[in-house]
């Protein structure tokens, strides 16, 4: 079978909506959720609202978990310790970006990153933001320390630490 | 095992806004999947359809929704996702339902319709991280990948340059592309000079979000002859999860992408891939990836892939043509759609249908690939004739 | 048909409450599995392949598939989530372990629908967006017409309907697991607020928050496994019209389909004679009788002769819903079919405490997906 018919699907351009050259219906989707933290993020988010950082280890595997869990998802059997992580470490590795999730720009651009907490093992990494710092000087290996927001402003939340900054 | 054949493949084009509602667009690459080798809806025994993200197309329960579009009414029907993976997955889950024995004749769907997500379908992504520590930093699907890619060009030593040649060689294969939303003749500066969205990525390193919709038709061993008389034979299968947690994870190397091609060449007796592959549809919705997969589909050695790419080993007159289709790049990215266009690609190849895609050489067995989740899936299937 | 023989040989659960805010879905997955581990006897590396099943929206996450391996054990192992009920992905590890390329699968799906804030809306949003959503009403409004048509059709009254509660949640109070016991009279039911007439709020399965992990096992390693398999002798699944306009609005087609497919591949000629326990949905009261019908357990017409006539309560003839239902033990969004294959298990293994039904060998497990879908399955189960 050649693809010599006539293939489905047929452009049409932002200005045929505007200008209501073609139908369309709209909705806006309403979608509230409250997740259950449960044990392990429940504890996690409970520290960060008290600035400190926590993880679980599996003596098993010799790792320490970031974000923590209750069980290691390697060797499938449960933890029981926890451990406090530094709220500084190393870049694993970066990114800069001008962008923010809904394809808006960003003046200042910043540096979403995976970083090495120390008091860690190998994995034992947070994902969150750097700023700061120019794509010059941005390199994997840079040391860098959270900042925190005010303690009573936080709320038990990723957002407790508003980014991290060069050490 | 029973052995299965692609028996018929269909497409709409791929589009940047479809006219057409997504319903539409899973009929009419289901129709021209069923006409392509002269069965109707009736023949149909099964229907699986493979859709990513719900969130595009604005509707819950997408796979009910699209049912219609499908042609399941009245049949077993089951829809599956696993993220980028799922255009070659549908592949794989039809696979299933014809080699358990249970049905002769199924209709494979892939179906995207991204635009409907306004003002702009990137913003859906937000929701692919997780709600309690991650969404609240406001992604972009970019903050993530593009540390993948720097990863990658870190560990490899790679150069910006060294990556836009895959752009460079897939735009350039989809102007033969009749589907093609992105075909250009660009050079590696249009690239590298092209504007940077979330560095090291930069605006052509990236294939746009898509609508469009692929379907393929498979056939049992008993029936796939009379069908057509040069089916397409399913070799082999394989897929692979990782774990979730992506900090955990060496981000340079789909790990992942190995194992489900080591499972897929032992279902089909390939014990040296780089020699017994003869062209390969690896997912490449970021120039990177179609380097990075190469290499972990074990068709390129570690870290050596761009070489081959500078080579022109992989274009489609060098010794293992990659991503004749135009790829992801070239051809455009309703993602599930997307990867069942790289399933459809082998089968018009192989059958030596591509037209003025068409690889030379009589290839006899070609490998599609793709990629998703939380870059943790890899989804693999060989086709043989 | 299938040429190889393959069983349940493991089984675990957490739930069924309204509210668990005791542990995140991790947590409770993680104890799910671990208990079907435990019950099989078996180890995450002794599992070939994984399917779960679950839905975006209903999770409050896209593409669910990310969140599957790590409960498991799973990590980079062949995993993979069908967007449908709990029984699509059975069928699927079903159909897998016959191509012989896997001996072992293991699946699960879970419900979190108490951190659903506005399920309504987000059902609503899978109401066709042109012909349908604008009309902007809760998806109710399609069982109450469902309803109202088939007591039409059928001839089966509200009363029957509501029957229907006061067996399921009677029968929840035997059922530890079951989060929504009650002893309840016919005038509750009756009187209770009307939502969509003439469905009242009573005839709605309230939902429930909960996690089930089967294990399915080829013929050989089964019996290896333990000296109990739960066979699968049949499955049948089937969609029918998702458009309002084109629906059957008094019986459940889908329903007919997959039974059929499903009582062919197990040899099944008399279904009400050969079938010793079923778990049928109930989502809606007025669904379990219409089920019935479509199931060929009793003619069309006799479903609510059965309820009266006390048929399918657990002493009766033709035993249905002994664990309680959805109305009794909740709904539970993509995890109800495991839960009714949970139920069927359980009852042909002999573990089903007070509620056991004696000498049940065949048991039927069949879901529906609830609304606005026309989609479900069929599964027949025996223990010999």
């Amino acid at each position: 079978m050649k693809m010599d018919v006539n293939l489905g699907g047929t452009p049409i351009r932002e200005e045929d909506i505007k200008e209501k050259k073609v139908l369309y219906t709209e909705w806006i989707p309403k979608a509230r959720y409250a997740w259950d933290a449960g044990v392990a993020i429940g504890r996690f988010l409970e520290e960060l609202k008290n600035g400190r950082i926590i993880g679980t280890e599996c003596q098993r595997c010799r790792r320490i978990m970031v974000p923590p869990r209750l069980f290691c998802e390697l060797c499938y059997t449960p933890v029981n310790r926890w451990t406090y992580l530094g709220d500084r470490g190393r870049v694993r590795t970066f990114c800069m970006s001008r962008v923010r999730w809904d394809a808006s720009r960003v003046e200042e651009p910043f540096f979403p990153s995976v970083i090495e907490l120390d008091g860690g093992k190998k994995g034992t990494a947070l994902f969150h933001v750097i700023r700061g710092v120019d794509l010059e000087h941005m390199k994997v290996g840079l040391r860098v320390k959270a900042v925190w927001k005010a303690p009573e402003e936080r709320i038990g939340a990723i957002t407790d630490i508003e980014y991290f900054i060069p050490e | 095992m029973r052995k299965v054949a692609i028996v018929g493949a269909g497409m709409t084009k791929f589009v940047r806004r479809a006219l057409e509602t997504p319903i539409e667009l899973a009929y009419e690459a289901a129709k021209m999947a069923l006409d392509s080798c002269g069965l109707t809806l009736k023949d149909i025994e099964c229907v699986v359809l493979g859709s990513a993200v719900d969130a595009f197309d604005g509707v819950c329960m997408k796979g009910e929704y699209l049912s219609g579009g499908a042609g399941a009414w009245g049949k077993p029907f089951m829809r599956h996702s696993v993220g980028g993976g799922t255009g070659v997955f549908s592949c794989i889950h039809g696979w299933m339902h014809v080699a358990s024995g249970m049905f002769d004749l199924c209709l494979v769907v892939a179906e995207e319709k991204m635009s409907c997500c306004q003002p702009h379908p990137q913003g859906a992504f937000l929701t692919v991280y997780d709600s309690i520590l991650e969404r609240p930093l406001g992604l972009n699907l970019l903050w993530v990948v593009a540390q993948e890619m720097n990863h990658y060009m870190i560990t490899n030593g790679l150069k910006s340059e060294d990556v836009a040649l895959v752009s460079v060689k897939n735009k350039r294969n989809a102007l033969d592309h009749p589907a093609a939303m992105l075909g250009a003749d660009i050079t590696v500066e249009d690239v590298v000079n092209s504007e940077i969205i979330s560095w090291p990525v930069h605006r052509l390193d990236i294939s746009a979000t898509s609508d469009g919709a692929a379907a393929i038709v498979l056939a049992s061993e008993r029936l796939a002859e009379r069908i057509t008389d040069k089916p397409v034979w399913i070799a082999g299968v394989g897929y692979n999860l990782d774990t979730w947690y992506w900090t955990s994870r060496d981000l340079s190397y789909p790990v992942y992408v190995e194992k489900a091609a080591r499972m897929a060449y032992e279902m089909a007796g390939i014990r040296e891939p780089q020699k017994e592959i003869h062209i390969v549809e690896p997912y490449d919705p970021f120039s990177f990836k179609e380097l990075q997969n190469l290499e972990a589909l074990l068709l390129a050695d570690r870290g050596k892939a761009a070489q081959l790419t500078a080579d022109g080993v992989t274009a489609r007159d060098g010794n293992m043509p990659v991503c004749p289709s135009g790829g992801l790049l070239g051809v455009g990215n309703p993602i599930s759609a997307a990867a069942l266009m790289k399933v459809c690609e082998i089968f018009w190849q192989l059958r030596g249908e591509a037209g003025k895609r068409q690889v030379p050489g009589n290839p006899k067995v070609g490998l599609a690939q793709a990629w998703g989740d939380m870059m943790q899936t890899g989804t693999v299937v060989i086709l043989k004739v | 048909m299938a040429t190889k023989r393959v069983a349940i040989v493991g089984v675990g659960y957490y739930g069924f409450r309204p509210v668990s805010p005791e542990v995140s879905f991790r947590e409770m997955i993680y104890e799910a599995a671990t208990r079907a581990y435990e019950d099989a006897g078996l180890e995450p590396k002794d599992i070939d392949g994984f399917v779960t099943a679950g839905e975006d929206w209903n999770e409050g996450h896209s593409i669910v598939d990310e969140l599957a391996p790590d409960q498991l054990g799973a990590v980079k192992r062949p995993v993979f989530t069908v967007n449908g009920d709990a029984m699509h992905a059975f069928v699927s590890a079903y159909m897998h372990i016959l191509t012989g390329q896997m001996d072992i699968c293991l699946i699960e799906s879970r419900s979190k629908a108490s951190n659903i804030k506005n399920l309504h809306e987000i059902t609503m949003m899978a109401l066709d967006p042109i012909y349908t959503r604008p009309l902007d009403t809760s998806p109710y409004f399609i069982a109450g017409l469902e309803m109202n048509r088939y007591l039409y059709e059928s001839g089966v009254t509200r009363e029957q309907c509501a029957r229907v509660v006061i067996k399921n949640r009677r029968n929840a109070l035997l059922n530890p697991y079951a989060g929504h016991g009650a002893r309840l009279a016919l005038d509750d039911v009756l009187n209770s607020d009307v939502i969509s007439y003439p469905l009242t709020s009573l005839e709605i399965s309230p939902h429930s928050d909960g996690c089930v992990v089967m294990i399915l096992a080829e013929e050989k390693k089964a019996e290896v496994i333990r000296k109990d398999p739960i066979w699968i002798r049949g499955v049948g699944w089937c969609t029918e019209s998702y458009s309002l306009e084109r629906r059957n609005w008094s019986q459940s087609v889908f329903t007919q389909k997959a039974a059929e497919m499903a009582y062919k591949m197990a040899n099944i000629r008399f279904p009400r004679k050969e079938v010793h326990v079923a778990e049928v949905n109930d989502e809606f009261a007025y669904k379990e009788l219409q089920h019935l019908e479509a199931l060929g357990l009793c003619r069309k017409g006799e479903a609510g002769h059965l309820i009266d006539e006390g048929a399918t309560e657990i002493s009766g003839d033709l035993p249905v819903n002994p664990s309680g239902g959805c109305l009794g033990v909740g709904n539970l969004l993509e995890a109800t079919g495991a839960q009714k294959l949970l139920e069927i298990v359980l009852q042909l293994r002999g573990e089903a405490g007070r509620r056991q039904v004696k000498n049940a060998e065949v048991g039927l497990a069949h879901n529906w997906r609830g609304l606005p879908t026309n989609s479900g399955a069929v599964v027949i189960l025996s223990n010999f």
